[in-house]
């Protein structure tokens, strides 16, 4: 299912981006899509040539998650971080650290979820420590790492 | 994921152009100047602040290229420059464009779950 375009991303304040979409399913089903990991490794960062290899949630205050992302050639990018709140199908908020940091610190993700008439909004707050890093992230996303991967393996995708 | 060279040289001048849009007010006089050339003294109007104030914030605006202005001393008349904006605008883009492919992944296996749980209906799961 296509919904080209309905992703919105805004710079609510000068630390932080917010990136809000809707999706065609109930709270609970996207809830259980970001915190199973048997189902965040179908979905999260999975771009064309890149799948998740390592995937641990341990879903509660204090809690850790682990990921790890393999590429071509060998390349992976793993990210850590520790759950600080759980509303259940409500909030999620968790703190995020690049395994290779293109910025310093750590950054601080919130993810809402509401829903209404079946379908879901989910909008993701993250928070950097600094506006300067802010913007090394607007100015340098994820994609940066995986270029290569874009130019060789671009249709993989559409099978998923 | 280190950057090149090339991006780092642009980054001063992105640098500036972000650190200019960070403010609201800056970016209501954007969002102002974006239907037209305007004057100091109109542009400080709607805004509940002095001449001065205004005056201090298009001179950040000015130094990040984001606008220039007029040579008529009396008027000075303020114009947006679209080039800035739109190089920032394309960083946002990309950012976008990353997040939309990975909530397509989303879309598809929601999808699926949907699916899955039509075929057979259980009692709802507890988390």
């Amino acid at each position: 299912m296509m919904n080209t375009g309905k992703t919105k991303v805004t710079t609510p304040s000068d630390r932080e981006i917010m990136i809000t979409r809707e999706f065609n399913a109930p709270r609970a089903l996207v809830y259980d899509a970001y915190t199973r990991p048997e189902l965040i490794r179908r979905w999260l960062g999975v771009q064309p040539g890149w799948s998740m290899a390592v995937c641990e949630v341990d879903l509660r205050v204090g809690g850790t998650y682990r990921y790890q992302w393999r590429g071509p050639d060998g390349m992976s990018m793993g990210m850590r971080g520790v759950y600080w709140e759980i509303v259940p199908r409500e909030k999620l908020v968790s703190s995020e650290k690049f395994d290779e940091a293109w910025y310093q610190g750590d950054a601080m993700g919130t993810v809402e979820f509401r829903e209404n008439a079946g379908r879901t909004t989910i909008t993701t707050t993250i928070r950097y420590d600094s506006q300067e890093i802010r913007d090394a992230v607007l100015k340098s996303p994820m994609e940066q790492g995986m270029a290569a991967a874009f130019n060789t393996l671009e249709e993989l995708l559409a099978s998923l | 994921m280190e950057r090149s060279s090339h991006a780092r040289g642009d980054s001063a001048r992105l640098d500036a152009t972000f650190a200019a849009l960070a403010d609201p007010t800056r970016r209501a006089i954007l969002a102002r100047l974006a239907q037209g050339e305007t004057s100091v003294m109109d542009l400080a109007k709607p805004f509940a602040m002095s001449q001065p104030a205004i005056s201090k914030h298009l001179k950040v605006l000015e130094r990040a290229g984001l606008i220039s202005r007029g040579r008529d001393a009396q008027r000075r008349p303020c114009r947006i420059e679209a080039a800035p904006l739109a190089e920032a605008n394309a960083y946002l883009e990309k950012y976008r464009q990353f997040w939309e492919r990975t909530f397509e992944n989303l879309d598809n296996l929601l999808e699926e779950m949907k699916a899955e749980q039509a075929r057979s209906p259980r009692k709802k799961r507890t988390h």
